[in-house]
């Protein structure tokens, strides 16, 4: 190809990437920009236009907030523990519907339901089967003999973490599955044919070749999740408004941004939201690589 | 095959693998019907919820009363059809803008080699990491320069920055899987960019446009940060949202009949759009995230 042709198709890449480009300058570059100038001002929300600038003040005052400080907990309990449940159970599922099983399209869209219900609308569903009088899932353990009498699990600043853990594995689940369910079947079957003629038991044949050759699959699913989890807003804020006990980060700078109409200090916090996600993406993007690097150097 | 296995040092009589695998098979059943009570059962007791009236409503049967009431007090609630239309309104928008701008970029990024294509596509995937609290403030301030704040239109401009980068990503590696073959004879040709992607390559992308914009229509329909924060009034709000402010006259009274009966009439376009393209859902989750 001749130096003028590749000249003409790199003007003709631009042009097609213009509108794409304005989007990104105008919904993501530029409102990020602004908010990151807006946490070094003393700015309030009803009048952005007056301030002065009062350098990191507002990043001070933030880490000196108790509160913050349980929203990170809270962030970090939450995501730590729902990605890994949701990584068990969604290789489980997936190994158990990759099996060759009779309706296995019926089956995954099945699946898929809870994935595609809005999470506000699910945790709405959740509120009420766990209703402490009526809910149903007293009921089932009343029945069962589990328990006497109704537990408030919504009500309870001990068990709503628990709660929205919950909510947040069975909504999520799916993705996980479906991920996973990918990866899988980029496997050839030949290996595993290989391995059970050779007689490896199953759950060898599990641990050193199935778990090694599905990494990267769960990598990224895991990748994907953590960086979801850690910016959750909508089913803690839904659930359990007002509860110290499940405040997310998100949920912590959106108070003091609309609530509490601070526009320097919630911008403060959403810089430091931004920096947690960073921070977590470098280090799980980091693993990953590792690994492949690893896993190269020894083959 | 099975002269292979018989060099297996230890064998047992067949029977002993014909029970074992039937033992197998069963258990596989039973995992398989927990899952799906698991994943199934909290949309089924909503739907059974909505339609019992009064006391019924506490007792745990678990057939439906159907007794459509609260459907048609729905139906008749001017608020909650307009929200309904709102979220239609919204979603579809989003996504047809999202796959437009998306094809248009996925065609240079996919197709043409340009020095900067692979930094270009990161920048992409880190704008789809964005926590959305983060662009709250500056989004603000944007949306009241353009006095759009309180009306539906903001959303679908705010929208952008979560469906765009997916839609982008998406669709490049769709692209990039069509071979080149196909369009070498109209580049010899001279043929435009622009006509390869019209008559040659859109023909053949319904089905990868169906996939991109059934998850940007259902990223769309869900969102509730940014439909929280930018619409103040009722009459402006999308689904999710007025079902997260629907709030009974006090405490005791918390209207749960009618908030299923919500959720349900909600999440049913969802749900059979699901049914209906479950393996172009498939093809769309997993083609940006195993592939790339």
């Amino acid at each position: 190809m001749s130096a003028r042709l590749a000249r003409r198709d790199h003007v003709a890449a631009w042009l097609f990437l213009v509108p794409v480009i304005i989007v990104m300058l105008l919904v993501a570059v530029w409102p990020l920009a602004r908010t990151f100038f807006f946490a070094f001002t003393d700015a309030y929300l009803d009048d952005p236009s007056t301030y002065s600038m009062v350098g990191i003040d507002n990043f001070l005052d933030v880490i000196n907030d108790r509160s913050w400080w349980v929203a990170v907990r809270n962030t970090i309990v939450f995501t730590v523990i729902s990605v890994a449940i949701e990584t068990v159970l969604g290789l489980a599922i997936a190994l158990l519907i990759n099996e060759a099983i009779p309706g296995r399209g019926m089956v995954r869209a099945a699946i898929l339901v809870p994935w595609a219900i809005p999470v506000v609308v699910s945790a709405k569903i959740w509120e009420w089967m766990l209703n402490d009088q009526f809910g149903v899932l007293n009921k089932i353990l009343i029945g069962l003999g589990f328990i006497d009498h109704g537990i408030a699990w919504t009500a309870s600043s001990s068990l709503i973490m628990g709660v929205i853990i919950f909510a947040d594995v069975w909504m999520t689940t799916p993705f996980m599955v479906l991920l996973i369910l990918a990866g899988l079947q980029l496997i050839s079957p030949e290996i595993f044919e290989a391995a059970e003629v050779d007689g490896v038991p199953a759950w060898k044949r599990f641990w050193s070749i199935t778990l090694p050759m599905l990494r990267p699959a769960i990598g990224v699913a895991v990748l994907f999740r953590v960086l979801d989890a850690l910016r959750m807003f909508d089913l803690a804020y839904v659930m359990a408004a007002s509860n110290e006990n499940v405040m997310t980060v998100s949920i912590y700078a959106r108070d003091r941004l609309i609530s509490f109409q601070e526009l320097g200090v919630g911008s403060a916090a959403s810089t430091w939201v931004f920096l947690l996600v960073a921070l977590a993406a470098i280090i799980i993007i980091g693993a990953l690589r590792l690994d492949r690097a690893s896993g190269e150097l020894t083959k | 095959m099975t002269d292979i296995a018989l060099y297996r040092t230890v064998r047992k009589p067949a029977t002993y693998y014909r029970v074992r695998r039937r033992i197998v098979r069963l258990l596989q059943s039973a995992a398989l019907l927990l899952v799906l009570l698991y994943t199934l059962f909290p949309y089924y007791w909503a739907f059974v919820s909505s339609t019992k009236q009064g006391a019924a409503l506490y007792r745990a049967a678990l057939v439906p009363a159907l007794d459509f009431t609260y459907y048609r007090q729905l139906i008749d609630n001017p608020v909650f059809m307009g929200s309904l239309l709102n979220s239609a309104y919204v979603a579809v928008a989003t996504t047809f803008l999202s796959l437009f701008i998306g094809l248009s970029a996925a065609y240079a990024l996919g197709r043409i080699d340009f020095p900067q294509r692979r930094a270009l596509l990161m920048i992409i995937l880190m704008i789809s990491i964005f926590p959305q609290v983060v662009v709250l403030s500056g989004m603000f301030e944007l949306i009241n320069w353009m006095g759009l704040f309180n009306r539906p239109s903001a959303l679908v401009l705010t929208y952008l920055l979560s469906t765009v980068p997916f839609t982008t990503w998406v669709l490049t590696t769709f692209i990039r899987e069509f071979p080149r073959e196909l369009e070498e004879a109209a580049i010899i040709d001279g043929c435009s960019h622009f006509r390869i992607l019209m008559k040659i390559l859109l023909p053949l992308m319904g089905p990868s446009l169906a996939s991109t914009g059934i998850l940007a229509f259902i990223l769309a329909w869900n969102e509730f940060l940014f439909a929280l924060t930018f619409t103040l009034t009722d009459e402006n709000r999308t689904v999710p949202v007025a079902i997260g402010l629907i709030a009974g006259n006090s405490r005791y009274e918390y209207p749960f009949g009618q908030i299923m009966a919500a959720s349900v009439t909600v999440t049913l376009p969802l749900i059979l759009v699901v049914l209906f393209f479950q393996r172009r859902i498939v093809a769309g989750l997993t083609a940006g995230a195993v592939k790339g």
